[in-house]
């Protein structure tokens, strides 16, 4: 069963150098909580694998500015211009993925598959280094799995059994990342211990080990 | 060319580009000035729009008293959803634009060249945001029209080849400007629209691009 812990407890399961999955879409759907535990701590060195970098005072994106980081796996760094200077200075090691093919590294890692075949970035410096598979005709590039020791994730709702649902456009990789990390931490914002109705469950409750209950941050387990 | 200023150019291009859209089409606007030919569909005509975040059925903004951080689109503006759409993770999202789901895609472009090739996200060493979902978007959709300001404080833009990073190879189907329209053959560039703005004297002194002219 899901265990209900504190932001600062959650803190306990970071250790540096690790990589770290972190859901949301700029501040969309985005957990800030357990970060600015981890702001307090000199727990670093992380390989974050997110949408973007959020902006330099929001969020994951505050991880930026604090130097904790070594490298990012990223769509999207231009609303953060910590990032970009951090790169340009060769202090950040930034891969930069196209979304959509980051989406499919990150489900694949969740999903047991060794890899997947898409033809975006072909052409392109994407491309590079990468290998190049031909299916009836057609080039596909190699992308391979993506993997992290924590997620943490953003739900709007979740119950006891640790199912999570979603309002609005907050599911993004929230939805996704629970698959593919070995611990996984979920902010949420209304928890019910009356279950989910089943129809309406987003993410399965045993993918995730942690919630956070936003507003209360209490622990009661 | 009239002196014009920026937002009026603009107009004339989404405009121009809103023309493009039939009703029931499944569209994905770029931010900026492709999200505003949403404001100029013809009478009749009903789009669905989608977003790279994961919304589908996008609707009018919000006035300040319906803001919901929760619901924003891929530039982090807050929105609302039309009757019938709905919302859905980054998987979905870019499964429906990779997998031929999306009739249309209307992208700005930092270069585009005679062969459809499209540059639209990294200057190198000047401007490296990253590529987003620009990739995904282009690649698997229908039809693939780059709306832009003809030129670029006077340089060209549409061009022989692309010099900066490419977004996607042979791609682009139609370029809509505030001066004209072209089309991507697979014989070359064509012009096939002149804006009452413009000349083809005007057109071609700014377009660095071979091309072939038939109005239409």
């Amino acid at each position: 069963m899901v265990k209900i812990i504190t932001s600062k407890q959650a803190v306990q399961f970071f250790k540096s150098g690790q990589t770290i999955m972190i859901g949301g879409f700029l501040t969309c759907g985005s957990p800030n909580m357990v970060i600015d535990e981890l702001l307090k701590t000199d727990i670093g060195g992380f390989t974050l694998i997110a949408n973007d970098t959020s902006t330099s005072t929001t969020d994951r994106g505050k991880l930026v500015v604090a130097h904790k980081l070594k490298k990012a796996l990223v769509s999207h760094i231009g609303t953060n211009p910590e990032t970009v200077a951090q790169m340009n200075a060769g202090q950040l090691e930034v891969e930069l993925v196209p979304q959509g093919t980051l989406a499919e590294r990150v489900r694949a890692g969740g999903a047991g598959l060794g890899g997947i075949l898409t033809p975006v970035g072909l052409n392109t410096d994407v491309a590079k280094n990468k290998r190049l598979i031909n299916v009836d005709g057609k080039d596909f590039l190699l992308e391979t799995p993506l993997t992290a020791d924590v997620a943490l994730v953003y739900a709007t709702y979740a119950d006891k059994y640790g199912n999570l649902a979603f309002y609005g456009s907050t599911r993004n990789f929230n939805a996704i990342m629970p698959l593919a990390a070995k611990t996984v931490i979920v902010e949420v914002d209304q928890f019910s211990e009356t279950p989910l109705n089943p129809n309406n469950i987003v993410v399965p409750g045993i993918f995730v080990d942690y919630l956070i209950i936003r507003g209360t941050d209490v622990a009661n387990g | 060319m009239l002196q014009m200023d920026k937002d009026k150019i603009q107009e004339i291009i989404a405009r121009r580009v809103a023309k493009e859209f039939h009703n029931g089409d499944v569209v994905t606007l770029g931010i900026g000035l492709p999200t505003k030919a949403a404001q100029y569909l013809p009478e009749n005509v009903r789009i669905i729009v989608q977003s790279e975040n994961g919304v589908l059925g996008l609707g009018n903004y919000p006035d300040d008293a319906h803001c919901d951080p929760r619901v924003i689109n891929a530039g982090g503006a807050y929105v609302t959803l039309n009757e019938g759409g709905c919302f859905m993770d980054s998987f979905m999202a870019f499964a429906m634009m990779r997998g031929g789901h999306i009739d249309i895609t209307v992208l700005g472009a930092l270069q585009v060249d005679e062969e459809g090739n499209l540059a639209n996200w990294c200057i190198p060493g000047k401007f490296t945001p990253g590529m987003g979902g620009a990739m995904d978007l282009v690649v698997g959709t229908k039809k693939l029209i780059i709306a832009m300001e003809h030129t670029a404080k006077g340089a060209a833009k549409i061009v022989h080849k692309c010099k900066l990073p490419l977004t996607v190879a042979n791609k682009v189907n139609m370029i809509i400007t505030e001066k004209g329209v072209f089309e991507v053959r697979s014989d070359g560039l064509y012009l096939t629209e002149i804006s009452p703005y413009s000349s083809l004297e005007d057109i071609k002194q700014t377009t660095e691009a071979n091309f072939k002219t038939e109005l239409i």
